[in-house]
């Protein structure tokens, strides 16, 4: 008996309805508050809102209740709803040298202005399962605190570029066209790549990061700098006629220093690889600064060994998750129609195939 | 005679270094003129200038085109150029995978270009390949292979067949022996000889090969540091050589 | 959602703005890709995010909206696209073709001849045509612009070598306009003769962020060897349910025997032939009404 396959609206809602039941799990356990979720995820948050290209932790913290803790999923919604919100205008470049640091570490040298600040990090734990976690109710101990430098902590490239042995970034006068205004053009320049660096998938980055390390376009990198803490950002009101501070985000930022030996024109000279981030995402900031950096291969005049982090269409083709995973999953959509029309086809080439070999046999 | 190439002054430098400098020659129809030096001495640059892929610094490229006479190269529309690349330009590279579809089969590499100018009878298209495997001394049955699966002669001489099927007035030949062994060389450069002669084909071979030059070229240009230093008749150049370095290159591949 | 947080049919005016231009320019060079800043919608990259944001752009408030999904109303897809300009725009909606002056299409185009009151939209998964011959999109566009299409006709030629025929048999290649040479998106070849309509098509790929177009009345060519014509064929099935001879065909698997049965892949043409009388082998043995509790 033939049964028609209708998916009418009824077994979509159905579905939904079954969805939000088991987005809720049992019950018998208390419900968890977007504040939870904001204040003991927040590296989950953090990653939501850097890759959503969104700061706001509290949508961030509701896209992942949302998603049920899929943060692709989280990032997805985060970046549907930030398409419908209005544009008011930008801010000015953020001074990530007036930061308030909560970590700064360089692995460069021993000791600097301002010194090395491991801040709360997960470097140095011993990754044990801590049982004691499991124990509901258990305030951790205070955290010895110092009184706050309120010192600018300069940047560890500027020591470097005061003898010019690292090379000197252009002052950029124009506004970086926006990748989410605009559609992506080939050959870009860096500040599109690094947004789309910025808002890419971490563990997409990562792996191309990884992957120049291994060979695959080694660029010699060392962590210059690394900072997290939060910056003011501020924006120029025309009614006033300067700019004022709307607010503080937390950002990550690595600037590596990485080996150039020089070349015709070019003193010998170290070179930088940039990474920023919205919230605490070192692992994301430092692989960012690395495919970074593989990716000025023509404008420092570097050989093009083919290694895929050099390939900046493949790589900004292919960071996205959103997009990676829409398209992936799209296969689960119905192909009956295409799928119809190959199997027409290997039938028919089978047959021709098959009546050329009784042929051959007969004679 | 109205030459068929006619180069004037050209320069090309990276950066601060030569890459060839105030290059001047003409090649008159059916001619066929070979450019000798060692490695580094602009030969490469030259022929990448004159055949397009490369933008000089300064100077001409004049060819006698058929529609509208002679031009300069280097002032035509990127269209005009590449349409030029696909019909009356040849261009066998070094190393056939840089000249061939390596995942498409013989006859699509041959017909590609017979395509590109809008052949559209598949049976035509596929007998004009086999013609020209035949030429090449590709055995026919082979058409439907890729040229993965052959030796390195025979991708040179695919290669060879990918560009004169749409019959090109002259070809630029980059080392066309490169890397193959001295039997298979000979056998190629005696095909290539045949093919140039049969069609009245105008030729320019770069190589480091004395040889190659003295069984192809009819008139040899001697570079040196991105200058041309020597010209001549070929056998005259080889047999009396009159520059200090011509007379050393030669010297050393007698002993050889 | 909260309906009215958002503007007609989702997209703000200035997006909408930005999107006509890009379908005016694509109007204007037939077949051309648009580049257009694509915006992150309500739904995944590649469901329908390109052809959803062509149908806003178009919608009006007058708009009788239809969208089909393997030529079918009722598809998941489609039911869930619908949805959401039901809910974003409040268009009227239809399943049928005739009364329908936006038709957004997956992978069909409608049996039914359009009309010149009517605007097809596509979704387009991979909108460049040479993609999987050169997978460099610096390269690609180059290609278009100096119309070398030389490589296309080599995938065709190596088909025929291979296979006997031209082995594509859906997203087929056709050349617009006697210039740019596009993809039709995945629709069956069966459908490419369509393509020479009265209507206005719009093609929408938002991942691939690129819109284009085919006005009413241009010239279509599905490439081909004038030895290795095209052939749109199909199915040798007539419709199970309606009989038609002449409309694409879906296969059904019916038992674990080996039994299937063919019938029309566009429900609302084979729903209006049965309506008026025709019948197939199989009209008897008419499909169990649906249980949609099942598909939950």
């Amino acid at each position: 008996m033939y049964v028609a396959v209708k998916g009418g609206e009824r077994a979509i809602d159905n579905a939904h309805a079954w969805l939000a039941e088991e987005r809720r799990g049992d019950t018998d356990i208390a419900e968890m508050s977007i504040a939870q979720i904001r204040e003991q995820l927040a590296l989950a948050v953090d990653r939501v809102m850097a890759e959503g290209s969104l700061y706001d932790p509290d949508l961030a913290a509701l896209a992942i209740k949302q998603a049920r803790g899929d943060m692709i999923e989280a990032v997805f919604l985060i970046r549907a709803y930030r398409t419908t919100l209005p544009r008011f205008g930008a801010s000015a470049p953020i001074d990530t040298g007036a930061m308030a640091c909560d970590r700064r570490i360089s692995a460069t040298f021993k000791d600097l202005p301002g010194g090395q600040v491991l801040g709360p990090t997960f470097d140095y734990t011993h990754r044990l399962l801590d049982f004691a976690l499991a124990a509901e109710g258990l305030e951790p101990s205070e955290a010895p605190e110092a009184a706050a430098d309120m010192a600018d902590l300069p940047h560890v490239t500027d020591f470097l570029a005061q003898e010019d042995l690292i090379q000197r970034e252009p002052e950029g006068s124009d506004t970086p066209r926006d990748l989410t205004r605009e559609p992506l053009d080939f050959p870009t320049d860096r500040p599109l790549r690094l947004q789309a660096l910025s808002r890419g998938d971490e563990g997409f980055v990562l792996s191309m990061a990884y992957s120049t390390q291994r060979g695959y376009g080694r660029n010699h990198p060392f962590v210059g700098e690394l900072r997290t803490g939060k910056v003011a950002v501020e924006m120029d009101i025309p009614e006033l006629g300067f700019a004022i501070e709307i607010g503080e985000a937390v950002v990550t930022e690595c600037e590596t220093v990485n080996q150039f030996t020089g070349s015709k024109t070019e003193p010998p000279q170290f070179t930088r690889g940039y990474g920023l981030t919205f919230g605490h995402c070192e692992r994301k900031a430092i692989s960012m600064a690395l495919v970074d950096r593989a990716m000025r291969w023509a404008e420092l005049g570097e050989d093009n060994v083919g290694a895929p982090a050099q390939d900046e269409e493949f790589v900004l083709y292919h960071a996205d998750n959103v997009q990676a995973s829409g398209f992936l999953e799209h296969i689960k959509l119905p192909h009956y129609v295409d799928f119809q029309s190959e199997l027409e086809l290997i039938r028919r080439l089978r047959a021709d195939a098959m009546a050329g070999q009784h042929q051959e046999a007969a004679e | 005679m109205t030459p068929l190439l006619n180069v004037r002054d050209l320069t090309k430098a990276y950066g601060g270094r030569i890459g060839c400098a105030d290059v001047s020659f003409s090649l008159y129809p059916g001619e066929v003129l070979g450019i000798v030096g060692e490695s580094g001495s602009g030969k490469s640059t030259l022929l990448n200038c004159l055949a397009g892929h490369l933008p000089p610094d300064t100077g001409e490229v004049i060819f006698d085109t058929r529609a509208d006479g002679p031009r300069d190269v280097l002032q035509m529309s990127e269209p005009e150029r590449r349409m030029l690349g696909r019909t009356d330009w040849a261009f066998v590279h070094q190393n056939p995978r840089d000249g061939l579809r390596m995942r498409v089969s013989a006859g699509g590499n041959v017909g590609e270009r017979l395509m590109a100018v809008g052949a559209r009878h598949y049976g035509e298209i596929r007998e004009q390949a086999l013609d020209w495997l035949d030429r090449v001394e590709i055995a026919g049955e082979r058409v439907d292979d890729r040229p993965a699966a052959f030796s390195g002669g025979m991708q040179q001489r695919l290669q060879i067949a990918r560009n004169l099927v749409t019959g090109p007035r002259l070809i630029f030949m980059d080392e066309p022996t490169g890397g193959l062994d001295v039997s298979v060389q000979a056998r190629l450069l005696d095909l290539l000889r045949g093919l140039v002669r049969q069609m009245g084909l105008s030729a320019i071979v770069v190589t480091h090969d004395l040889a190659v030059v003295r069984l192809l070229a009819d008139r040899l240009m001697v570079m040196k540091d991105g200058h041309v230093i020597e010209t001549g008749l070929t056998d005259q150049v080889l047999d009396d050589p009159q520059a200090p370095y011509t007379q050393l290159l030669v010297s050393s591949v007698l002993q050889v | 959602m909260t309906d009215q947080a958002y503007n007609f049919a989702y997209l703000d005016e200035q997006t909408k703005r930005m999107i006509r231009r890009a379908i005016l320019k694509g109007v204007a060079v037939p077949g051309y890709q648009v580049p257009f800043a694509s915006r992150e919608m309500p739904m995944p990259y590649g469901w329908g995010t390109g052809g959803v944001q062509v149908s806003a752009a178009c919608l009006t408030p007058d708009d009788t909206l239809k969208v089909i999904d393997q030529g079918a109303d009722d598809t998941t897809n489609a039911v869930s696209i619908r949805k959401f300009f039901e809910k974003t725009a409040e268009v009227a909606v239809t399943e049928k073709t005739s009364e329908a002056s936006v038709i957004q299409t997956r992978h069909r185009i409608p049996e039914e001849p359009l009309t010149e009151d009517q605007i097809l939209v596509y979704q387009v998964p991979i909108p460049e045509p040479l993609r999987f011959l050169e997978p460099s999109e610096v390269e690609t566009r180059k290609m278009h612009s100096l119309e070398e299409y030389g490589l296309m006709y080599v995938k065709l030629y190596e088909d025929i070598s291979r296979h006997g025929e031209i082995a594509t048999a859906y997203a087929y290649p056709v050349k617009v306009e006697d210039r740019y040479v596009m993809d039709p998106s995945p629709i069956p070849k069966f459908d490419n003769p369509k393509m020479e309509s009265a209507a206005l098509q719009l093609f929408g790929a938002g991942r691939e962020q690129r819109i284009y177009a085919v006005p009413p009345y241009t010239k279509v060519v599905s490439l081909d060897f004038e030895d290795h014509p095209f052939d749109p064929s199909k199915a040798p099935h007539p419709c199970a349910l309606c009989g038609a001879e002449d409309s694409y065909l879906d296969e059904v698997i019916t038992d674990d025997r080996g039994g299937r049965m063919f019938v029309c892949s566009d429900t609302d043409f084979c729903a209006g032939r049965r309506a008026a009388g025709f019948t197939g082998e199989m009209t008897n043995t008419r499909p169990a009404p649906v249980d949609t509790e099942a598909m939950a």
